[in-house]
């Protein structure tokens, strides 16, 4: 019964997106009241209708429903419950269910909290968000439905594949997802503004927070999963430029770009086509992703999801949404006038700086990723693109948005100068030297790491030099307090994001650092890794819920003090037939000790040992990233109503 | 077909534990440039691997294969040369600059100098339509009406 009920509801939703889509658009149209106001109410019901359907596949899950055959193939009687829940959106059907559940509650937000819109662009931006809504319906109900009945009913299901049952995981999804559909709002604002062919700074003041909010969703997700990846995989590594994780990373960089071109239409009223620009690039970005991972095109770790059948109904659905968009630009740009002149060095030039370099790291990262496809397809050759070319041919263009970071947010709106800029940063630029020759000095002759903990100390302190001069900490120290708690929190944002990726660069460079060993040890045996003695004390089997596991417990000596035990295993799933490893991880401000069980031998067992200076550094510094981008969002100024868009005639 | 395929995707995508410390050479500074080399090198049969992160049988043989040349006072270069002779483009993960791939190393180069174009572009149009503009027909009643005020 329950499946039948989220299957009726998912076609409801269908009904009531295309009602949404044709009504909004119509009524904005022709400027009809009566049926703009229907937009909001279709939209909530909608948001009722997709989350209804997906509770009942939450709840086929839960009760372990084997007629379901979504649960015959992903879930297990015996999985502990959390993972009963996360196994709903651990697989292809139910993961677009969640995507469509979560442009749902987008759109009720754009329902619920938009009421100081203007109806028109309200109306717009709600049916393209209907026609989005649209399109995934359709795919789910037509190539992926989750709540398909099997029958007779399977005895169990097959389980989840056990990399998946993760604490980490079953939130990286959802929190993916929240970012690029949060684009899907920018890109229907974007749309609406085409057709109507207005963006002013009321425009901007709107898209800003949907921006922020959707990145900083999306940098948590990106974080969580190579978090993921470093503790669970179990190779110490945080970052293989994977097809699925550059699909991640390509949204993130365009809406990068978005969030600080917003902040120049906002203020400025500059820079408007190429914002509007940005938000179609963001989702269509966005979009290819979803196609990316969930085609299979690419081979891939995260090919589990695979299935080309589906791939061409997804790159239907992406030509007509990206297609449609960057068509109605080409035909609609024209019409949206430039307001705020300035000149090439400015605050305004520096954020184009920044939207140039980001969309040239982003364009990098899409080639780089197509282009063995391409040379399969069209060239006939068979070639990889792999981590190492990634990290040569970005680097280039990387280093010189760094350098921006820090000076941008220190220059004049309108028209600045370098060279007093400049000059308040003399003693960051000093501190990052300090860094480069510091590091240099102690760890040999590494000028990648080195270079790192420059951009960090550059990244860190520019933003500390960029508070302390609003502030005026050093030229009127005594009201400093008083101008601080006067300070927006969206400067107070900025800052933070800018030190949060100065964060995230100081543990890729102490990671540059990291070294690892292998070591065939007996009981009682020890090794000897970056000054930390590990003594093997025993090997044993252990029991897990679903799982049977073989436990070593290590004894971690620093100067012949016990530092800490460490109990890596590695466990075997009989349902999946399949065996994972669990490193054993002890994380410390400074490093990271790092242990992974492997095989064993005539008594003797292998362990792998990686000493990982400041990794923790790389996901604090993701998530000192998402909270600038949430203060920013909590500021007062995107909180109460835009002013309404500038009345056509002057009053006296 | 493809069932086997995604099944062997799932299995050389579950996390292996890698060498085997028998396969280390005694030399850590030998170890490391194998090391070094083998990053760049592609487990064939794997997904996006490098050998070094592979548990492949080819990994394996690949990673030997590194390690007896750089023991037999190979070069980098020679090394990398042997492999690419033997199994082309695809074993690189950094691919060689040639006709096939000239597109994709002049990426950087082509993507930052056509937005330069193209904010170029923007900024004169921003130019001609930001100069001076006659005021509006409200404007020039309400400047008329505030010069008529006392």
């Amino acid at each position: 019964m329950i499946p039948e009920i989220g299957q009726f509801a998912l076609g409801l939703a269908l009904v009531l997106a295309l009602a949404l889509a044709g009504f909004g658009l119509l009524g904005a149209q022709r400027a009809e009241a009566r049926l703009m106001a229907l937009a909001p109410p279709l939209a909530l019901g909608m948001l009722l209708a997709v989350l209804a359907s997906f509770l009942c596949l939450v709840a086929s899950f839960v009760e372990n429903d084997t007629t379901v055959s979504t649960v015959v193939a992903n879930s297990h009687s015996l999985k502990p419950l959390l993972y009963k829940i996360s196994g709903t959106w651990g697989n292809h059907e139910g993961s677009m269910l969640l995507w469509v559940l979560i442009l749902a509650l987008c759109a009720g937000a754009v329902a619920g909290f938009g009421r100081n819109l203007p109806s028109a662009l309200q109306a717009r931006v709600l049916a393209v968000l209907g026609l989005v809504a649209l399109g995934f319906l359709a795919f789910i109900l037509a190539t992926s439905n989750p709540f398909r009945r099997v029958w007779p009913p399977a005895p169990d299901g097959l389980g989840l594949n056990p990399v998946l049952q993760d604490p980490g995981l079953a939130f990286h999804p959802p929190l993916l997802y929240l970012g690029y559909v949060g684009f899907a709002v920018t890109f229907a604002f974007a749309v609406a503004a085409l057709l109507e062919g207005r963006v002013d700074a009321a425009w901007g003041r709107w898209v800003r927070p949907w921006a922020l909010a959707a990145w900083s969703f999306l940098t948590l997700g990106i974080g969580l999963g190579s978090w993921w990846a470093y503790y669970e995989l179990g190779w110490g590594g945080y970052w293989f430029w994977d097809p699925v994780e550059n699909a991640s990373l390509l949204p993130w960089l365009a809406g990068c770009a978005l969030l600080h071109s917003a902040i120049v239409v906002e203020k400025r009223e500059a820079l408007k086509t190429w914002t509007v620009f940005l938000a179609l690039l963001a989702f269509a970005l966005s979009l290819l992703g979803t196609f990316l991972v969930r085609s299979g095109v690419l081979n891939s770790v995260h090919a589990f999801a695979s299935d080309p059948g589906r791939g061409v109904f997804i790159l239907a659905l992406l030509m007509f949404y990206v297609g449609g968009g960057f068509a109605l630009f080409a035909w609609r740009a024209q019409a949206m006038t430039p307001m705020g002149v300035f000149a090439a060095v400015s605050r305004e030039g520096a954020l184009v700086l920044n939207n140039l370099l980001l969309c040239s790291v982003a364009a990098v990262v899409l080639v780089g990723t197509l282009y063995p496809l391409f040379a399969d397809l069209v060239l006939g050759q068979k070639i990889s693109v792999g981590a190492p070319f990634f990290n040569t041919a970005t680097l280039p263009l990387a280093a010189p948005l760094i350098g921006a970071m820090a000076l941008g947010p220190l220059l004049a709106w309108k028209r600045a100068r370098v060279f007093p800029a400049l000059q308040k940063l003399w003693w960051v630029a000093l501190g990052a030297l300090l860094a480069f020759l510091l590091c240099l000095l102690l760890a040999g002759a590494r000028i990648g790491p080195a270079l790192g903990f420059a951009a960090a100390t550059w990244l860190i302190w520019g933003a500390t030099a960029d508070i302390a001069e609003r502030i005026a900490l050093f030229s009127r120290p005594r009201t400093a307090w008083a101008r601080a708690k006067g300070l927006p929190r969206a400067a107070w944002g900025g800052a933070l994001g800018h030190a949060g990726l100065g964060v995230t660069i100081l543990g890729l460079a102490g990671m540059g650092l990291a070294e690892d060993k292998l070591a065939l040890l007996k009981p009682g045996e020890s090794a000897v890794l970056g000054g930390y003695e590990y003594r093997l004390e025993s090997i044993a089997d252990a029991q897990g819920a679903n799982f049977s596991a073989r436990r070593a417990v290590v004894q971690v000596l620093r100067n012949g003090q016990p530092v800490v035990r460490m109990e890596p295993e590695k466990r075997s799933f009989p349902l999946a037939r399949m065996t994972t490893s669990e490193a054993a991880i002890h994380s410390t401000p400074l490093r990271d000790l790092y242990v992974v069980l492997g095989d064993e031998r005539e008594g003797a067992v292998v362990l792998r040992i990686h000493n990982n200076p400041l990794a923790p550094w790389i996901w604090l510094g993701a998530g000192i990233m998402a909270l600038g981008g949430g203060l920013s969002l909590s500021d007062r100024r995107t909180r109460v109503a835009a002013p309404a868009p500038k009345a056509q005639g002057v009053r006296a | 077909m493809r069932r086997l395929l995604l099944l062997a995707a799932l299995l050389l995508a579950g996390p292996a534990l890698a060498l085997d410390p028998a396969e280390q050479l005694r030399d850590p500074g030998q170890e490391e440039r194998a090391r070094a080399i083998g990053r760049e090198l592609r487990c064939l049969v794997c997904q996006n691997q490098s050998i070094e992160d592979s548990d492949a049988d080819l990994a394996r043989d690949l990673r030997r294969i590194v390690r007896e040349q750089v023991v037999a006072g190979r070069g980098d270069a020679e090394v990398m040369d042997f492999l690419y002779a033997r199994y082309g483009d695809f074993v690189l993960l950094r691919p060689r600059l040639s006709a096939a791939t000239v597109l994709l190393w002049a990426t950087p180069v082509l993507a930052l100098g056509a937005g330069l174009l193209l904010v170029l572009a923007m900024r004169r149009r921003a130019g001609v339509a930001a100069g001076p503009q006659p005021l509006s027909p409200e404007e020039q009643a309400r400047l008329a009406r505030l010069e008529r005020a006392p």
